[in-house]
């Protein structure tokens, strides 16, 4: 615990420094979005029938690109090779790294949803589901995201190759986010999707953390 | 528990059992595949509903197995590697992934190929074809990964990880895919649709399932004792066994480890 | 018969032998360090020194052999906390985050590697940092920033500790501090792995020198 909060701390402070780490996902995030309207047309009923999808193929995408920094510096430094070699550390270590990772990257993404509900002309019900769907999803995001930084730390080509791999794990949660909204949007329920959501969440958050694990010590070994 | 199966663990006995087993398998392989196809796509009564077209099940049925037995057996073989440290476990992983990734291929074409008589259109984005692309992409995953790293066993290492995981992920994937598509499409022609299938049909398609699987063994074995002799270079059985086969003027023979 | 040589010994390794990109690095090494001692592992650029010494930190595994904490095998990744414990590695990166102050960096190793709550302050006057505690790492000198790694040892309580050329960017003054560091720690009873191009033998009349052949 003392570690975890060190480590949290740790990272505060670097992304205080490094503003751009969080500011640059979050404005690629606004970009993408205005891209499609101007893509395909603005017509409001297309804007709201595409805009679950969209908001999500963007959410990830922009998680994604914060991704490959995770452990980048750390490994670089030297750092992670002292933490592997002291083994008790590193699980507190990569769970504020991935805690961190969702605040600097998901929390923004929550806040200025209303923005975007009122940019894809989505009605309060419709919002209420994307944040509801973004608070459950966006944790399974950075978890994924943590693992194939991991996996791709050492690896010559990290950043395209990270994509590559992580990219098809994101369908179930793609599928199901965007249903949560898609109903939303029709006036129907959607707790089912939203419980899919947090199933895959209990899931990833009990296991990928290991994997992060194996993963950081066979990248330094 | 397992202690029998340490000496099989060693890369020199290995080399040498998939040396004998490979000629054995590769032969019947070819005699199934060639018999099943012959007696499928030549002696079998066609269809009453789809005609002719239907026999490319002969080859899309095997693959489409195989591609999804593959990969399951890759990540036994990952997960071997992981929790027990051993090497040619880890080998496995990358012996079987690019036949996965080929067999997986061979399902995707043959499914447009029947596609485009049954249904009008060579893609349609039906969730048993939506899911086995997905696995197409999880194979590449995994063979992209295996070469990205300048340290070939910290490649093979990562593979076999990703391996593991996206065994996890895979019934994950194609259930999420069979409910987005029961949401999205109408009822799609489900291909079988009739209850069973005639036993003419039936034999010459076990047949050619049998001959896949043993193409798939035969073929790993194959590949397995590349990534052996490659792996293990510089150790002095190897150094032995390319001497000997210098001396005789020749590739290494199966029994040419055994003669020392 | 092995058992009965391992126990005296803090750690020891049997044949480690390691091959990186098709070329063998060392073959056939055997390492024993009892408590108290300092071994010197030298040898030419390339002749797997750093290799070595992770494998001794249980970071990489051997390509054969094993490596004996206490008499235990390390190669099994099973939880070896105990040596992970008493161990102190600090490889060729320095580990020091160079967005961060010394004193920031400081305080993460301290929760991170379990280090004694002494005053911070203190350890980096020593270590001739006084002053620059409060400016971000990278805009500390080579030399500087070596000190702010090494300032760990100064505060661990680690019996072993394994450090790959502590001695580089160093100026004269910090080595005799180094060094001085080194022999209390031997005389604490501890043991030191290092590797270095300085001249380690006269100051430390308890360490024995391994020398790697640098081969094809």
């Amino acid at each position: 615990m003392v570690m975890f909060k060190a480590a949290f701390v740790r990272e505060w402070r670097l992304l205080a420094r490094q503003k751009a780490d969080w500011l640059n996902p979050l404005m690629f995030f606004v970009i993408v979005l205005t891209l499609f309207p101007l893509g395909i047309g603005a017509k409001p009923n297309l804007l709201a029938e595409i805009a679950p999808g969209i908001i999500w193929i963007a959410a990830l995408l922009s998680v994604l690109l914060g991704a490959e920094r995770l452990f980048k510096e750390d490994f670089r430094q030297g750092t992670l090779e002292q933490l592997v070699a002291a083994d008790e550390p590193l699980f507190a270590y990569v769970l504020a790294k991935i805690t961190s990772s969702w605040c600097s990257t998901a929390l923004p993404l929550l806040f200025i949803s209303p923005l975007i509900a009122l940019l894809l002309g989505l009605n309060a019900a419709a919002w209420q589901a994307i944040v509801l769907s973004l608070l459950l999803g966006t944790p399974l995001l950075n978890l994924l995201a943590a693992l194939g930084a991991a996996l791709t730390l050492s690896a010559d080509k990290g950043g395209i190759l990270l994509a590559l791999l992580i990219l098809p794990l994101y369908i179930p949660l793609l599928i199901f986010a965007s249903a949560a909204v898609d109903n939303a949007t029709l006036g129907l329920d959607y707790s089912a999707q939203l419980a899919v959501l947090a199933a895959m969440l209990c899931l990833a958050a009990a296991l990928v953390p290991l994997a992060v694990l194996k993963a950081l010590r066979l990248n330094v070994g | 528990m397992f202690k029998w199966l340490d000496p099989y663990a060693k890369p020199e006995t290995l080399y040498r059992i998939c040396g004998l087993w490979f000629p054995w398998l590769m032969t019947l392989a070819v005699l199934t595949l060639l018999l099943g196809t012959v007696w499928g796509l030549g002696f079998t009564p066609a269809d009453y509903q789809q005609g002719d077209s239907y026999r490319i099940i002969h080859i899309h049925v095997p693959a489409a197995i195989w591609s999804m037995g593959a990969y399951s057996s890759m990540a036994i073989a990952a997960f071997i590697a992981l929790v027990w440290q051993i090497k040619v476990a880890q080998w496995a992983v990358g012996a079987i992934a690019p036949i996965g990734a080929v067999y997986t291929l061979i399902a995707l074409l043959t499914g447009m190929a029947w596609g485009k008589p049954m249904w009008g259109t060579w893609w349609v984005w039906d969730a048993r074809l939506t899911s086995e692309l997905i696995l197409l992409f999880l194979y590449l995953g995994v063979i992209a990964l295996s070469g990205a790293f300048a340290d070939r066993q910290m490649g093979a290492k990562a593979s076999a990880l990703l391996a593991v995981v996206g065994v996890v992920n895979l019934p994950i994937i194609h259930f999420s895919v069979e409910w987005w598509n029961t949401l999205h499409q109408g009822a799609t022609i489900t291909k079988f649709a009739k209850p069973s299938i005639d036993p003419s049909m039936l034999w010459p398609l076990l047949l050619s399932i049998l001959g896949f699987a043993l193409l798939l063994a035969a073929l790993t074995c194959l590949r397995l004792r590349t990534a052996i002799l490659l792996n293990e270079q510089h150790r002095p059985w190897v150094r032995a066994l390319a001497q000997q086969s210098d001396q005789k003027g020749n590739v290494p023979q199966t029994n040419a480890g055994r003669t020392v | 018969m092995a058992v009965f040589l391992v126990t005296t010994s803090l750690l020891s390794a049997f044949a480690l032998s390691c091959v990186r990109q098709d070329r063998v690095l060392f073959d056939a090494v055997d390492v024993t360090l009892a408590a108290g001692e300092l071994l010197h592992i030298s040898g030419k650029n390339g002749a797997g020194k750093s290799s070595l010494l992770r494998i001794l930190a249980g970071l990489a595994m051997p390509d054969e052999g094993e490596v004996l904490w206490c008499g235990e095998p390390l190669s099994h990744r099973q939880p070896h906390s105990d040596f992970a414990q008493s161990l102190c590695f600090i490889g060729h990166l320095s580990g020091v985050q160079p967005q961060l102050t010394a004193l920031e960096n400081l305080e993460f190793w301290q929760a991170a590697f379990q280090l004694k709550q002494a005053d911070p302050y203190a350890v980096l006057a020593t270590l001739g940092l006084a002053g620059l505690e409060d400016i971000p790492c990278q805009m500390l000198s080579a030399g500087q920033q070596r000190r702010v790694s090494l300032a760990r040892l100064w505060l661990t309580q680690a019996k072993l500790w394994i450090l790959d050329e502590p001695f580089t960017a160093l100026d004269q003054s910090a080595i005799k501090l180094l060094q001085q560091q080194f022999k209390q720690h031997l005389e604490q009873g501890g043991a030191i792995i290092l590797t270095t191009h300085q001249a380690m033998e006269q100051q430390f009349p308890q360490s024995r020198t391994l020398e790697l052949v640098y081969r094809w």
